[in-house]
């Protein structure tokens, strides 16, 4: 809506005539009033507001509605409405409510509505019942000659501070009560209110007469006359109205100044909503956010919170703010609001920003917008500090404060650059929010660390090595060691959350003696293909299946097989456990005649008998199981049979022990640069041959001892391995490795002569018993490897799994 | 500052998949009488919403008897999240008690079997923090019903995303 000018240009309607003032007067009106530009007014706030403003009684108000028809008509058509202005006007004079009145009544000022109007009305209708310059004086009305109006109101400002102060008792139900005329949004009854751009510079021309409420008219009236009331006072504060907190001290002196030129404004401002609104919604178009802080404004803001914080750095505890706050009478639960939307950081104390954003809405509120859910943007805390920005924006014309804090600066042009300086600045409190969202999003992540932790736990668990790689040779060495080492290799369950080197550092501690420890540790690097955790694994069952072991070892005769069988808890272990249960019997027999050197059991005919089955059923698992574990005992046995006796008491342990540690570390060494399991069983064997070849006569006993212990866990091991692995290629290697050990070895025994050939042939026998474990090693490592992979493969699925039950 | 009462909240899942309500309970210990009294109620289906309150009030004492069963353990080590405290056929009831006492008790429709404990507890500590930052606000008095918006935004977006 514009100043507009004359609508409807005829002079009469049902009879109505009116001065061309009149008629530019009435249509302003009619247009002011005429929200929804529907030609039709209805009975709005606009209206009832504009009446009011005639200062009339109220059942002349109503009488005149009545007179004009638009009871009748239920709503104020253009020609009610001049009629009812009319009829205003003829009430104002004093002249009796007739409708004949209304022509009749010559020179009949112009209605006169409370507000700076009045001065208006009372001026220009003086000037326009002379109605000699009606014309170019209306025309010059809508940008009236600045130095008379401001003259006039000069003049007027006394009466209407006067009249401001008389309705001070109106006027301070009016800044809330003007909103509501036009509820609808807020930005909207802001711009209406924010008269501050109009702020009398006197750059806006006087509202005529007419077209009192055209935009700038009644604005720069109204500012006008504020600059006038205000011109005692240096800082313009912003309105008072809504900074009604009587207890403030430094708003006083203030207060009581203000308050008149306020209500002066808010007044003017109701009246002139429309035009007002439009210069506003023009001035602010640029600027299309009702929040934000005119610098003027800010400054107050900044002001007031260093009587609370003399440090612009500091916070305002939660307290004071409260304090401070509660003297603006808001209610409590709309403080509350407030304080939830301007409290950014959630810290229960406000910085400057934050204050000036909780002064602001404060403002707001009082002024009757509505609070919003959310924080706006432009009163959104931001580090930079804008208290240069508001020196700059500082305006002397900014007077227009009545009650439009949110108003945007844009209305006053000279305001707008400082305003648009403010602005980026505010406009990087988006880095702000970033920073405050983390902030506040921090209360969040701390709180959220039970959780968190609580994930963890299960996922630490599950850790352990999923990607098993259980290469014969690594746990096949391992067994080795451990078994040799005796080793108080941890409980099963340990070796889950043991890593590789602190099982080869334990397998060096255990084994210190030996070296193989180094080669265990280099036959896990040797170890390709599978990671760290398989090896972990593989380190556990072989150190599970090296306690098997060991137990045979260290202790005269606890038997292997029960250890193994709560360690080995995987499937491979099944056929590992299959061949202890086998076996048990016969090892323990083997066993705990071994130390003894006690050889009743085995046979030495029965030895070669074994033997060439072995080679035969290396294909066989069963029949791997179930000859080799006779024949390891018979083999040891018979081995044992002639060499323990060599050494008998108390040494062979001892002796037996290092000659198996002492083994093993041949054999993992062997191992070690073979991965092949049948490459190092052949190894092994070989070595076992050379070893038995070298060391003919002196080490005839360590060659047949070290067999004979080492291969009994061993040759379980291997036995379940190789029963695991019938179809591995390293099968057929073995067999043609055990084909060529058991061909070479049969030669050695019956060369060297009885003797000889005995131990010859018991060497022959532990060599193959040793391919036949060794195979069966392969085996079930093998199995083992693919139980491993499942494994891997289900915990895989596991995780993938696992976010969604975290949803 | 010192916190007069014990609240509780209590949420109920709403509709086909059950029904959800959010209750918070006080409990005085300065005041004359130390009762548990609702500072936040809410559900989502508003029929039968007595039934929910009734059932929160009742899971006040589990709630006690879990809290009195840390022992020595006290505040500092004891967990706030005290799962479910019991089910029952239609509905399972989960708690949670602040370091002040404040108790939040949630009912869940058992029907929704999708609602993992995870999900409960991310929920409680929504509200843990939200009623945090409800306390953190100078205008509000300890004991009041809370009518912060925001919580009660909050509280809505979490029982629809729940629902």
């Amino acid at each position: 809506m514009r100043v507009g000018g004359g609508r409807e240009p005829e002079a009469k309607m049902e009879g109505l005539t009116l001065s061309d003032a009149e008629q530019k007067y009435y249509s302003d009106l009619f247009s002011y009033c005429d929200i929804e530009s529907t030609k039709k007014v209805a009975a709005n706030g606009r209206v009832l507001e504009l009446f009011r403003a005639a200062q009339l009684p109220n059942d002349v108000v109503l009488q005149i509605m009545e007179l004009c028809g638009a009871t009748r008509l239920g709503y104020f058509g253009r020609s009610q409405f001049y009629i009812a202005l009319k009829l205003v006007a003829v009430a104002q004079s004093g002249f009796p409510l007739r409708v004949e009145s209304i022509n009749t009544v010559k020179d009949l000022p112009l209605p006169r509505f409370v507000a700076s109007k009045n001065e208006q009305e009372s001026r220009h209708a003086a000037s326009y019942s002379s109605d000699s310059e009606n014309q170019g004086s209306y025309s010059g009305v809508i940008p009236p000659p600045p130095g008379r109006g401001q003259v006039k109101k000069g003049s007027v400002s006394h009466d209407t501070v006067q009249s401001r102060t008389s309705t001070d008792q109106q006027e301070p139900a009016s800044p809330v009560v003007s909103p509501q005329q036009s509820p609808p949004t807020s930005p909207h009854t802001w711009r209406k209110h924010s008269r501050h751009p109009s702020g009398g510079n006197g750059e806006r021309p006087l509202a005529a007469p007419g077209p009192f409420w055209s935009p700038f008219g009644d604005a720069q009236s109204g500012s006008a006359a504020g600059d006038a009331m205000w011109s005692g006072h240096s800082p313009p504060p912003p309105q008072e109205n809504w900074v009604s907190f009587a207890d403030t001290p430094p708003t006083s002196t203030l207060l009581t100044m203000h308050p008149a030129s306020v209500q002066d404004q808010t007044t003017v401002r109701t009246v002139a909503s429309a035009t007002t609104a439009n210069e506003i919604r023009r001035q602010s178009s640029s600027y299309d956010d009702p929040w934000k802080i005119t610098d003027e404004q800010r400054q107050y803001y900044v002001n007031q919170f260093k009587t609370i914080q003399p440090d612009l750095n500091g916070f305002i505890p939660g307290s004071a703010a409260k304090e401070f706050f509660t003297k603006s009478k808001l209610p409590i639960l709309e403080l509350s609001h407030i304080w939830e939307l301007s409290d950014f950081d959630k810290d229960g104390a406000l910085t400057l920003d934050e204050f000036c954003a909780a002064f602001h809405l404060v403002v707001a509120r009082k002024n009757g917008y509505d609070l919003p859910e959310k924080l706006p943007e432009s009163l959104m805390p931001k580090l930079i500090d804008l208290e240069d920005s508001a020196d700059v924006g500082d305006q002397t014309g900014e007077v227009g404060y009545s009650g439009s804090p949110a108003e945007a600066p844009p209305s006053k042009s000279p305001s707008m650059p400082s305003l648009n300086q403010t602005w980026p600045e505010m406009n990087q409190s988006s880095e702000q929010w970033e920073t405050f969202s983390e902030r506040s999003s921090s209360s969040q992540t701390l709180t959220q660390f039970d959780s968190n932790i609580a994930p963890a736990d299960p996922d630490t668990a599950i850790v352990h090595p999923v990607p098993i790689r259980m290469t014969p040779s690594k746990i096949h060495m391992q067994e080795m060691e451990l078994k040799r080492t005796g080793s108080d290799h941890t409980n099963p369950t340990s070796p889950l959350l043991v890593k590789t080197s602190d099982l080869s550092e334990e397998n060096k501690i255990n084994s210190s003696v030996k070296f193989a420890s180094g080669n265990t540790v280099d036959g896990y690097s040797s170890s390709d293909s599978f990671t760290s955790d398989p090896e972990q694994i593989g380190n556990n069952v072989t150190r599970q299946r090296s306690h098997s072991g060991t137990s045979p070892d260290n202790t005269a005769p606890p038997p292997p097989p029960p250890r193994p069988q709560p360690s080995h808890s995987r499937s491979s272990s099944l056929d590992m456990n299959r061949t202890f249960t086998v076996t048990t019997g016969q090892q323990q027999a083997g066993v705990v005649a071994h130390p003894p050197a006690v050889p009743p059991r085995p046979q030495p005919s029965q030895a070669p008998g074994p033997t060439v089955h072995r080679p035969v059923d290396a294909d066989g698992m069963i029949t791997h199981t179930s000859t080799s574990p006779q024949q390891i005992p018979e083999q040891p046995n018979f081995a044992d049979f002639s060499q323990f006796e060599v050494f008998a008491a108390s040494n062979v342990n001892e002796e037996q022990d290092d000659e198996a540690e002492k083994h093993p570390e041949v054999l993992p060494v062997e191992k070690v640069s073979d991965p092949a399991s049948s490459l190092r069983v052949a190894k092994t064997d070989s070595k076992i041959e050379e070893k038995t070849a070298a060391s003919a006569p002196a080490n005839v006993g360590k060659g047949t001892t070290p067999l004979a212990p080492p291969p009994k866990p061993v040759r379980r091991r291997l036995k379940s391995e190789d029963e695991l692995r019938p179809e591995v290629d390293e099968h057929t290697q073995k067999t043609g490795v055990l084909a060529g050990v058991l061909a070479s070895q049969p030669s050695i025994p019956r060369s060297v002569g009885k003797d000889k050939k005995a131990i010859q042939a018991s060497i022959r026998r532990n060599k193959e018993t040793n391919t036949v474990l060794a195979r069966l090693n392969s085996e079930l490592q093998q199995q083992l490897k693919d139980v491993l992979e499942e494994r891997i493969s289900l915990e895989v699925q596991l995780e993938q799994l696992r976010p969604f039950s975290h949803l | 500052m010192l916190r007069l009462q014990c609240p509780s909240v209590s949420s109920v899942r709403p509709g086909l998949c059950g029904v959800a309500a959010l209750k918070l309970l006080g409990a005085g210990f300065l005041l004359s009488y130390s009762t548990n009294y609702p500072l936040y109620i809410r559900s989502v289906p508003t029929e039968n919403e007595l039934k929910f309150h009734y059932m929160v009030h009742t899971s006040l004492d589990v709630v006690d008897e879990k809290i009195s069963a840390m022992g020595k353990a006290l505040v500092d080590q004891r967990e706030l999240y005290l799962g479910l405290l019991y089910p029952t056929e239609d509905y399972k009831v989960y708690g949670y008690v602040t370091n002040s006492k404040v108790k939040f008790v949630m009912v869940v429709d058992s029907s929704n079997t999708a609602l993992r404990d995870n999900e409960i507890r991310s929920m409680f500590r929504k509200l843990h923090n939200s009623y945090t930052d409800v306390m953190c606000n100078p205008f509000y008095n300890p004991g009041d019903r809370i009518q912060s918006r925001a919580f009660d935004s909050m509280v809505t977006s979490m029982m629809i995303q729940v629902c």
